[in-house]
């Protein structure tokens, strides 16, 4: 008796497996804002009926998302991280990389505003003022697109936060979502990809402190895992989703997403 | 506490609703927690008999390394899971990453020394009991064993409840091999967690109350055959 149900049980767990592999799928590896946002949720039903091609993401930050990529964990990758994403491709992980579509990052603090950058737009002066301030500031710190580009900033404004770490500056080391509340919970500015932060449903007295600086773009681009390292990705499915993404089709819809009528991506995938 | 509120109205009303993707969520995670359930008493009974039975050389520190692995991180099974079922680890070729059964496994490996560790202290217990009584029938070891787990089975429900409770709740590990993929690998612990990070907090209440009302009736179930159980035996 015992024995049937394990054999039974092992039966189930073997056809169940079987049954996945069948289905003509693919991974997406994807930075979490695209997922957080609920973009996917517009884009992959479209995609899906035309295709018949089920994609399923796995939405972690951009760092990790690239080690899983690399490790063959995944048929395509959406990340924003230009520099990293094209090592990734040079050291022939990636087959190619093409923007995909664009949005910006911008500051959020609390009402009261204590480092008094409320309107600024020079966002490397507005980062200096906080640090001086000594005002809370809430950093990713999980190697993240987002984290990789506040730092960068943060080297442009001339000041090292790292100095002040623990003190005023609070590494999270956790997600988009998880460093919002964290950062909204002790009152500290947080430095956020916009699409995560309208969609974000826990903003409390925070606004946008600063935001409209050039430094502040945020560039998506979307790779191909390439077949030839890793023999086991669905190499053909994944280009034909990237291909729509990238298509007219594809990139009307990325810009028909709205979220509270404010639209989150804008796509400016290069004309073919 | 207006999120307390909020969340038990919620709660209410996605249970009631009948909403299709919570129903498929609670689905995954019962499944998956109560495979690996099943699985680690396969391995944890057995186990936790045979040291109970036991005497050895070096069956303290054996005793310290099994109760120690009881607090096995979550997150620390699930990183050592993903390395071998990585399509770059050695257990890559069997495509499971990212599937139900990776989150089977990772739960297994997370519970069997709560079970092991666990019933290895019922058993020892009753076995002192018992084991004039074993040697006079002159039973071997493997018998002693069956005997034993058969006469404990109603305490080792409660063993496997821990392994189960500890293993419905975790987030960590399933997040890092299931990759929290909707309609394929979201149970609802990674529902909680991604409500959570998308500042929903009043949705990520409501899912946990759902999940505290779904260990529920599963307890209440076992003590439901427990005591129908024992009403048969003292008839």
């Amino acid at each position: 008796m015992f024995q049937r149900t394990l054999c039974v049980s092992f039966a189930a767990i073997v056809a169940a497996s079987a049954l996945h592999a069948q289905e003509q799928s693919i991974i997406v590896q994807s930075t979490t804002s695209t997922a957080n946002s609920g973009l996917y949720d517009h884009l992959l039903p479209i995609f899906e009926e035309e295709t018949g091609i089920e994609v399923n993401v796995v939405a972690v930050g951009t760092g990790q998302a690239i080690t899983n990529a690399e490790n063959c964990d995944g048929d395509l990758l959406l990340v924003h991280a230009k520099p990293a994403e094209e090592a990734f491709v040079e050291a022939g992980y990636g087959t190619s990389r093409t923007d995909l579509m664009y949005n910006d990052f911008v500051i959020v603090g609390p009402d009261g505003d204590q480092a008094g950058v409320g309107g600024m737009s020079d966002v490397e002066a507005a980062l200096s003022q906080i640090a001086e301030s000594g005002s809370l500031f809430a950093s990713r710190g999980d190697d993240s697109g987002t984290h990789k580009k506040e730092l960068s900033l943060w080297e442009a404004s001339g000041v090292d936060p790292s100095t002040g770490s623990g003190e005023w500056y609070r590494e999270t080391g956790s997600g988009m979502g998880a460093t919002l509340n964290a950062g909204i919970g002790m009152g500290a500015y947080v430095m956020t990809d916009r699409a995560t932060w309208i969609s974000f449903e826990n903003k409390q007295d925070y606004e946008i402190a600063v935001e409209g600086d050039e430094d502040l773009f945020n560039q998506y681009g979307v790779i191909p895992v390439s077949p030839d390292h890793c023999p086991s990705v669905n190499a053909e499915a994944a280009q034909s989703f990237a291909d729509w993404l990238l298509s007219e089709e594809g990139q009307t819809a990325i810009g028909d997403y709205a979220v509270n009528g404010q639209q989150l991506f804008f796509p400016n995938a290069p004309e073919s | 506490m207006q999120n307390m509120t909020e969340a038990t109205w919620l709660a209410l009303q996605l249970v009631l609703s009948g909403d299709a993707d919570l129903l498929e969520i609670v689905a995954l995670s019962l499944q998956v927690s109560l495979s690996a359930t099943f699985l680690a008493c396969l391995i944890g009974l057995p186990l936790g008999a045979l040291v109970a039975i036991s005497r050895f050389p070096g069956r303290g520190a054996v005793l310290v390394v099994m109760n120690a692995l009881m607090g096995l991180p979550p997150v620390v099974v699930g990183l050592i899971v993903y390395l071998h079922l990585s399509r770059s680890g050695p257990l890559g070729f069997l495509g499971l990453l990212y599937t139900p059964t990776a989150m089977i496994i990772a739960q297994t490996i997370l519970i069997a020394p709560i079970v092991a560790a666990l019933s290895r202290q019922v058993l020892e217990d009753m076995h002192s009991e018992y084991a004039e009584q074993f040697r006079s029938l002159c039973l071997g070891r493997w018998q002693a064993m069956q005997a034993l787990i058969w006469d404990a089975r109603y305490a080792l429900l409660t063993v496997g409840l821990a392994g189960f409770g500890r293993a419905v709740a975790e987030v960590g590990a399933v997040i890092i091999v299931g990759g929290n993929i909707d309609h394929l690998t979201r149970v609802m612990t990674t529902a909680i967690a991604l409500e959570t990070s998308k500042g929903a907090l009043s949705l990520a209440l409501a899912l946990g109350i759902v999940l505290l009302v779904i260990a529920l009736g599963v307890n209440a179930a076992v003590q439901g055959v427990r005591m129908s159980a024992a009403r048969h035996a003292y008839v």
